[in-house]
Parts: C-alpha cells; structure tokens; sequence
C-alpha cells in the first residue's frame, strides 16, 4: 500500500463529486452532522445504527454488510471515498469494517470534515439518493481484528498499542473529555501496553501526519516493527484511524484493530489491569 | 478567565459540578460569537485532549479535570488560543477569539 492508495486529498475529491464510480460516504460520531451539511452527492452511514448490531454487542455480519451497502447504492467495484467529522475517527473505523469485509477500492479523505469545512469548500443539505444495488460482502477477514482471548494472550508478547489519551491510559479518566465519565467499567490499561495517542498521528487540520514524521513518532514511543500489533481504545474508532496509520500508511503486516477495546477489556473478569502512566 | 457562569451554558442532565471539571465558553471574533469552529483541548502541555466542534452560537463545552488547560480554536475566519485555570471541580469558562 502506499498514500495514494489509502488517502484522497480535499482537492481530488472536489474534483470527483460526480465521478461515476466514486461514492461518498459520511460517517460521523454526532450523526446528526451530515443533516446540517455534506460534500455534494455524500450518502449518510450511520455508525450507532448501521455499522453495529442492533441487539448483540457487534459490529454488523457480512450479511448485513451487504444489505446496508446494497441500500446506499454501493456497488462491489465503486471506489468509495469516507469522510467524517472528529479528525475521521468513525470514518477510518468504516474503513476498517470495509476493509475486513474485502471491498477493492476503499479511501479515506484526508483531513475529513475538518479540513473540507476549513478550507471554506461547498457543503450541502440536499440528501442525496442513489439506486439501490446488490452488494456481496466477503466473509470477514479476522487477520485484522482482535478478540480478547488474543489481546490477553499478547500481554508482554505483541506490541499492544493503546491510542487514548493519556489521562484515560493511567486510569485517570473513561471516556475522552469531550464525552461524560462513564463508569461501567474498571480505568486503566492492557499491561505492557504501549501510549500513543492517535492525536499524535494527525495534524491540527485532521491531515494524516508524513509517513516520515509517522515512523518517527512510532519508533520513539516504542513500537516494535518486527513484533505484530494490536491496536485499541474505548471503543474501537480511534484505535482504527491508528489501524490505518500503521497497517495501510506504514505498511506493517500484521496489525489488528481490537474494536471491543477499553469498553470490553475494562469489563471483564479476572483480566490484570495495569494503572499509572507508563 | 474564570468569570461568572453564563447562564445560557447547558449541561447534560445530572451533571454533577461538584464532582466533573466543565471547560465551557464561547468562540468569538470582535467581540461577535463564530459558530463551528473546532475547538481543541490541549493540557499543561501542550498536548491534544479533546476536539469538539462549537455550536452555532460558539459555545462550547468540555469535561476534563482541575489544571491548566488550553482552547484552541480554529475557524474559517482564523485560529485563537486562551488558557484556563481550573483549580477545583465546577463550571470554568472562557472565551477564545480568533481572527
């Protein structure tokens, strides 16, 4: 993988708003975002309601997959382009479930929202409609998410990166500031994990950070290139934009997205916890 | 810095300001509020701990804990930073101007 094939610039999608074959999904935290204005021709996707189960605790089946792809229009080889608000936390883990499903042609527009608003770029509030399709999702490809019996088993073994603030890695705080505290689980961190905010990867106008600046700051914090990885927060959306950093930016091989993250692990039984700032 | 409360700040319900540490206020340029600014959390220092995005009025809110903090934020109109000292749980706000 290199840039060009995990990133578009604001400039290039400008320029592809109406390109055939190119489909733009918004994916927000606040859902709400798209209502009050999106790139030309964006499909809303819904993360709360459409990328997760609605009665277990998961994210959605291949089946389903398929059913809400078929829905918005996408078909199997469209290259679809997300984007989204909060430095594209939610739209990289959209990225993420595409890539575990196999979709061919996936993009992240750098810089998302943020970068579109700030630069002054046309949005609108005309909600766009697209035919329906029949979407076939491949069956999931777990080489790229984690389950907790395996992050368990990657105490002291893998590289554990936990990519929350640094406030909610020494147990000090839940949930991210921007959030209330919830209090379902116990605080604190996997033991031997290693802190790097996803923040560190991104720069102030949600732009992914050089793939230089990148290893550097990896190396730095104690990233063992040659060990594999998994990668994990609260609830999985902010470990999947530091997915795309190391896994497709940087191109180390095997690297999982633990999505039941800080909400699962901070939950279980018997699990060591290790508190403090490392 | 910490002024008196703007009563138009809306909080959650059953925020309990005896026990969270709320950073709110209001983005502004000559004095007039800017909506939809991003509004960046840094603590002591220097380090990103939350964005939020400001309302249409400007205001903004976030949950942290007693510290120095900065708010920066970053709108069409240009970029602004203030400091806020919170030294105890409750309600601490600010305003940020940019331009």
């Amino acid at each position: 993988m290199s840039r060009q094939d995990v990133l578009v610039t604001a400039d290039w999608a400008e320029k592809n708003l109406g390109t055939e074959g190119v489909v733009f999904l918004e994916v927000d935290e606040d859902t709400t975002a798209y209502d009050g204005g999106h790139l030309p021709g964006a499909v809303k996707v819904n993360w709360t309601t459409e990328l997760q189960d609605g009665v277990r605790r998961d994210i959605v089946d291949a089946e389903q997959f398929s059913a809400l792809l078929s829905a918005k229009g996408v078909q199997n080889d469209d290259t679809v382009v997300l984007y989204g608000g909060n430095n594209n936390w939610f739209a990289a883990y959209a990225y993420w479930q595409f890539k575990l499903y196999g979709h061919a042609d996936v993009k992240l527009l750098d810089g998302g929202r943020k970068k579109w608003e700030l630069d002054g770029r046309t949005l609108t509030t005309e909600t766009a409609e697209r035919k329906a399709t029949t979407y076939t999702a491949q069956a999931a490809d777990t080489s790229i998410r984690a389950f907790r019996d395996e992050v368990v088993d990657a105490i002291g073994q893998k590289n554990l990166v936990d990519v929350r603030s640094p406030d909610e890695f020494s147990g000090k705080i839940l949930a991210p500031a921007h959030l209330p505290q919830e209090q379902s689980q116990r605080p604190g961190h996997i033991p031997s994990a290693i802190n790097i905010p996803w923040s560190k990867a991104a720069n102030e106008d949600g732009t992914f950070k050089s793939d230089e600046e990148l290893t550097k700051l990896y190396g730095e914090q104690g990233f063992d290139g040659s060990k594999a990885t998994i990668a994990y927060c609260r609830i999985g959306e902010r470990s999947s934009h530091t997915w795309v950093v190391l896994h497709e930016l940087l191109g180390h091989g095997d690297v999982k997205n633990y999505d039941g993250s800080w909400t699962e692990y901070g939950s279980l039984i018997g699990v060591p916890i290790e508190l403090g700032a490392r | 810095m910490c002024g008196v409360p703007d009563q138009g700040i809306v909080l959650p319900a059953g925020t309990d300001l005896t026990k969270e540490t709320v950073l709110a206020g209001k983005v502004v340029a000559g004095g007039e509020p800017v909506g939809g600014a991003y509004v960046r959390l840094l603590d002591g220092t220097g380090e990103f701990t939350a964005e939020v995005v400001a309302s249409a009025s400007g205001d903004f809110r976030f949950f942290a804990a007693p510290g120095t903090w900065t708010l920066r934020a970053l709108s069409r109109t240009g970029n602004g930073e203030a400091q806020l000292t919170a030294d105890a749980p409750g309600l601490h706000t600010t305003e940020v101007a940019v331009g």
